[in-house]
């Protein structure tokens, strides 16, 4: 079982043991401690990786034996809750998605917050402003009429309208990847537009006028300026700039199809 | 071991073709805007005096304005082909697919289109510097 051998293999190697050629990487943070520093500073940290590895177990490391006071967010540790969207070499990812080998661990990796959003320690972002955004298109179904007294029933060409946009994990990586979003902050966001296009092409929504209303908003849909940042870095690979696309030209054509 | 801290500012983000077009876009759209500002200034002197007119345009004719003329040849070119392409994003289905490839498209019309304004564009001022 091919499972059971990557398992082996990561266990051995943060043993330093056998086979894994283990690398000793540069990880450079950006780190802001609200009670001590008045900016963000760059500190660097030399640890011992398995390229083949996450960056969130180097972050560990960092802080389980170096310093106990470096702050982030993780949970789950395998890209499913969306806790630990970081800018890693640049770019918006998940950290514990984003292999060592694959972000030229010669040079010194950076790590940094996500930009857009108050940095309350370290990496650690004040998401508040992301998820007010994502309430406020109404992200659960809303249908009028009578109850169905057995499920709502959906044929499968009318729940494969919205299947991409239904992977959402609220992460924050394409909102804060977005530069309208770090210009102007009450920009709903890729993220929200996403979540209202999972309800806004739900035939079993019924509230779609009501959501592209909300996304008519001038800080709604029309601030998109399609520069795919979103796109590239969603960990879901979700086709972001299509989505709000089609809200776009939903509410052109007051049609939902 | 922490060591080093180096300056605080961010990283640049490492966007890609669609975030540096977006870039080059609104770059090409503010010099368009400035030309078109002083070009309706300096067309408005003709009202003034035509005889004024004809001095502020003569002094266009050297070189240096002209490689500026050639830039805003390109600037316009590359903001208008690049505007089709955004349109095609928002309004075509099948355009955030293949905006990558839009984009190729944009900038190889782009080069050719240039190369080939290039000479009747730079005629004079390849007399000039040249003698050809
Ligand atoms: C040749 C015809 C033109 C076409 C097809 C065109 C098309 C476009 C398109 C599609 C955009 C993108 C808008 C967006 O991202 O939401 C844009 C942006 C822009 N255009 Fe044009 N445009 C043209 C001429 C002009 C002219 C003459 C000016 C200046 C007076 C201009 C100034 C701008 C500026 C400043 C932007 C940047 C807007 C932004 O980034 O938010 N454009 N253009
Ligand atoms: S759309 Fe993708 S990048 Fe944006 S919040 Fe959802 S999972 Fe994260
Ligand atoms: S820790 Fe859950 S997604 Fe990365």
């Amino acid at each position: 079982m091919s499972t059971a051998t990557v398992q082996d293999k990561v266990a051995t190697s943060a043993s330093g043991r056998a086979g894994i050629e283990m690398m000793t990487i540069t990880v450079r943070v950006k780190r802001f401690n609200p009670e001590l520093d008045s900016a963000p500073r760059w500190v660097d940290y030399q640890v011992e990786a398995d390229p083949t590895a996450r960056i969130l177990d180097s972050l560990h490391k960092i802080k389980w034996e170096q310093d106990g006071s470096l702050t982030f967010r993780r949970s789950c540790a395998h890209g499913v809750c969306g806790s630990d969207a970081m800018r890693i070499n640049g770019k918006n990812r998940l950290a514990c998605k984003a292999l060592v080998k694959d972000l030229n661990p010669n040079k010194p990796i950076t790590v940094e917050p996500i930009q857009g959003l108050p940095v309350l320690k370290d990496l650690v972002v004040d998401m508040e402003p992301f998820f007010q955004a994502y309430r406020d298109v109404k992200p659960f179904l809303i249908a009028h009429g009578n109850e169905p007294t057995r499920e709502r029933v959906q044929s499968q060409t009318d729940r494969d309208r919205f299947d991409d946009t239904t992977k959402c994990i609220l992460c924050a990586a394409c909102t804060t990847s977005c530069p309208v979003f770090w210009t102007d902050g009450q920009y709903f966001g890729p993220a929200a537009i996403v979540n209202a296009h999972r309800f806004i092409f739900d035939s079993r929504d019924d509230a779609a006028d009501e959501r592209l209303e909300i996304l008519n908003d001038r800080e709604g849909v029309w601030r998109c300026r399609t520069t795919f940042n979103c796109t590239e870095a969603c960990p879901r690979g979700i086709q972001i700039t299509q989505a709000i696309a089609e809200v776009k030209r939903a509410l052109i054509t007051r049609r939902v199809i | 071991m922490a060591s080093g801290a180096k300056g605080a500012r961010g990283t640049l983000y490492r966007g890609r073709e669609g975030m540096w077009s977006w870039v080059a876009q609104r770059v090409t759209g503010v010099l368009v805007f400035f030309f078109l500002f002083a070009h309706v200034l300096d067309t408005a002197l003709v009202r003034v005096s035509p005889h004024t007119y004809d001095q502020v345009i003569g002094t266009y004719k050297n070189p240096v304005v002209n490689l500026l003329e050639v830039g805003l040849v390109g600037a316009i070119m590359f903001h208008a082909f690049n505007g089709l392409r955004l349109i095609a994003v928002d309004f075509w289905s099948k355009g955030p697919k293949y905006q990558r490839q839009l984009l190729w498209a944009v900038v190889g019309l782009w080069a050719v289109l240039m190369l080939g304004f290039l000479e009747p564009m730079m005629q004079h001022t390849f007399h000039e510097w040249f003698g050809w």
